[in-house]
């Protein structure tokens, strides 16, 4: 993975110092609240309904083993034991002290991490593919161009005070698992007719209030000139995006308003302009990054284990984990394992700092000495040789890391919600353990098959509610909790946004409310390898919508 | 109401006056009039004796206006509230792109120290600092990152070059 040189060190820790500084003075009260505000959110540091809550960036997910028990450390020593993984590939710890955030920064520093701009109205943290580089389906390593792209956005001096936060996703595989066209900026990694590498470029994507799906603005950029463009969009953003209204200030509201095409024409324009200056990508600067990329030295006899089939036989709750858990490997003997966060009665994407620890020790046994984290809030351990499979599965299992669930229903994305963040309306939490329990028989949940089930306390939409196959809205309605439930959302490469079935429901109905779609599904399928998502894109709203409101009226 | 300019990294005094748009023309020195002013009384304004400078409002599209402005010896741009960031854009462009040689000012409610940095690097060339901010503190700002990651307006070497070396 990619290491600090001194300069990459030098930045970091001269942004612990000026952070140092920024809370020194606004304890003393030298520099105005609102102020302070905007310049703390620009290091992560939220103040939370209870406590502060410093938010840490995973540069595209990305963790090394140290870093992982660092993160166990500022858990264990600053925080109240645990952290929590975010649906953008950072992780959230809630509960530290204002004073003490200059030196979790410190802390973090020293592991070359920090949490620059993973908040306010900048450039946000690079999110990309948690399969980077071990996919089968990818074309090529998408971890460099986020690299490289990371280190041109962080401090950028043009864009760190932009309309409205700013968001950029990097996929280069067959299957988007990044959900790039959600994202202010997505980018995809092709190869055109002629064999050159270069991307396809989606920008005015974004959840929240008004989702919208990104559109393409151009076919096929070349390699070298990711960073022009990229400020070109920027550009034009910071010039003509809204700032007089919060909820129209996102890039997709210009480019809605724009019009697409004129939007591209003026990037265009702009482009033209710097496509050709300093930040032109040079194939050395590009080596250079990729270097950090390199293969790790598989075993070629990985593939000859026998001691895995034999495991399987034997052990049906095993079997049942890989079946679910593990990822297709390009190498022949490897596999990406993914350690679920989604178990009963936890809060779905919450870590604590033993777990932490024991990942750092497992990812150095078995996997480099690396793990991932996905936007879908768990855990992935990506270079497995098969005879590891079944000790890594009985040390997860060990630390509760092990439900066999992962793609299916119990694999709630979920945000904090109202038990930490100051803009919920509802609980998110609570709803998703009430359907974790009523859905853990996993003969049901593998009956039901593929399914994301998604849920946000409110319309700001941290937990993706809207492309969620299924999707739930925290909403208030006169003090009390209810939800607006949608259907048929996506992320993936056919990404949609979800229907809305119709009324919102209440907290007491929400997980009938659940069941009652997924029993529609059931009774509507073609066959069993017909999806959720695709059982109602080909049957449309209706029979779930009749089944869904029948049963609350009758309750009623 | 005196406001503190920093100029060449140091307190200087500011030679510029701000001219409100119905305010009769001095007899000479310099002075910095709204765009909407320089627009409407162009002729009379250049037949003076005055240096005469123009603040930009942060809506204005740089290139286009070029032609108008090039030739000013000081052009201020303008920064209305502290998270507004659109003249940082408009200072890369005058800087860098048209190559404007004269002075660079910011005004208004973000020249602070936290924003002074991005400032330096974006091309501006002189500050008139928000009330109640250090001088010395603002100064001291400018160099709290050593190094940075982007080419931009002020010709810092940027990491990348310095890699390639």
């Amino acid at each position: 993975m990619y290491q600090y040189d001194q300069y990459d060190q030098k930045l970091v820790d001269e942004r612990v110092a000026q952070f140092r500084d920024q809370t020194r003075r606004y304890l003393a009260g030298e520099l105005p609240d609102d102020e302070y505000r905007m310049l703390r959110l620009r290091n992560g540091l939220y103040v939370q309904r209870f406590a502060p809550m410093l938010r840490v960036a995973i540069p595209y997910g990305l963790l090394s083993s140290k870093q992982v028990r660092m993160l166990g450390h500022i858990a264990r020593t600053y925080d109240k034991g645990y952290g929590h993984l975010t649906t953008r590939q950072n992780i959230q710890f809630n509960w530290p002290t204002l004073e003490s955030v200059p030196d979790i920064l410190a802390d973090l520093a020293s592991v070359q991490m920090h949490a620059i701009q993973t908040s306010g109205n900048c450039i946000r943290n690079f999110t990309s593919d948690h399969l980077a580089g071990v996919a089968a389906d990818e074309l090529v390593d998408p971890r460099p161009y986020c690299e490289i792209a990371r280190q041109w956005a962080t401090l950028h001096p043009e864009f760190n005070w932009l309309p409205r936060k700013f968001k950029i996703a990097i996929s280069s595989s067959t299957t988007d698992r990044a959900a790039t066209r959600v994202h202010d900026i997505g980018v995809h990694i092709v190869r055109n007719e002629h064999g050159e590498l270069g991307y396809t470029m989606y920008v005015g994507g974004g959840l929240g209030r008004t989702p919208i799906i990104g559109v393409k603005i151009r076919d096929f950029l070349p390699e070298a000139d990711l960073l022009s463009y990229c400020e070109a969009v920027l550009r034009v953003y910071n010039r003509l995006g809204r700032r007089d209204n919060i909820y129209k200030a996102r890039i997709k509201i210009l480019v809605k308003e724009t019009g697409a095409a004129k939007f591209a024409e003026l990037v265009e324009a702009e482009w033209a302009q710097i496509k050709d200056s300093y930040l032109k990508l040079t194939q050395a600067d590009l080596d250079r990054v990729k270097q950090h990329f390199s293969q790790p030295g598989y075993d070629a006899a990985a593939a000859n284990d026998t001691t895995y089939t034999a495991q399987i036989a034997a052990n049906p709750a095993f079997a049942a984990w890989t079946r679910r858990n593990l990822k297709a490997h390009r190498v022949p003997g490897y596999s990406a394992v993914f350690a679920s966060l989604k178990a009963k009665g936890v809060a779905p994407g919450d870590i604590d700092a033993a777990q932490l620890d024991a990942v750092a020790d497992l990812a150095e046994r078995y996997s480099f000495g690396e793990v991932r984290v996905t936007h879908t809030q768990n855990l992935v351990f990506a270079d497995v040789q098969r005879k590891d499979l079944y000790p890594l599965w009985q040390a997860l299992a060990g630390l509760g890391l092990a439900t066999p669930n992962i793609g299916l229903l119990t694999d709630v994305i979920c945000c904090p919600g109202l038990d930490f963040c100051s803009l919920s309306n509802a609980s998110s939490i609570a709803v998703a353990e009430e359907i974790f329990e009523r859905f853990e028989n996993l003969d049901d949940q593998h009956d039901i098959g593929e399914m994301k089930l998604n849920m946000s306390g409110c319309m700001n939409g941290c937990g993706h509610h809207s492309v969620g196959h299924i999707g739930i809205l925290g909403v208030d309605k006169k003090g009390e909790e209810w939800y607006q439930i949608t259907l048929g959302g996506s992320s993936s490469n056919d990404a949609s946004l979800g229907d809305r079935t119709g009324p919102s429901v209440s907290r007491a109905d929400i997980a009938d409310a659940v069941q009652n779609l997924i029993e529609t599904y059931l009774a509507e399928r073609h066959s069993e390898d017909e999806s959720f998502l695709a059982c109602y894109r080909r049957v449309g709203m209706s029979p779930f919508k009749t089944r869904l409101y029948a049963a609350v009226e009758a309750k009623a | 109401m005196s406001t503190t300019l920093l100029r060449n990294q140091r307190v200087e005094a500011d030679d510029y006056t701000p001219l409100a748009d119905d305010a009769a023309l001095p007899a000479s020195g310099k002075v910095i009039v709204s765009y909407g002013r320089w627009q409407a009384e162009r002729e009379a304004l250049l037949a003076s004796s005055l240096a005469i400078g123009v603040k930009l409002p942060n809506t204005v599209d740089v290139a286009g206006v070029l032609p108008e402005i090039a030739d000013r010896p000081l052009i201020a741009l303008d920064f209305p509230a502290f998270p507004d960031g659109r003249a940082y854009s408009q200072a890369r462009l005058l800087a860098e792109r048209f190559a404007y040689k004269g002075e660079l000012r910011a005004t208004g409610k973000a020249v602070v120290r936290d924003q002074i940095g991005f400032m330096v690097r974006c091309g501006f060339t002189s500050f008139e600092l928000r009330e109640g901010q250090d001088p010395a503190a603002c100064i001291q700002a400018i160099h709290e990152f050593s190094v940075p990651y982007q080419q931009a307006a002020d010709h810092a070497r940027p990491v990348f070059l310095r890699r390639r070396a």
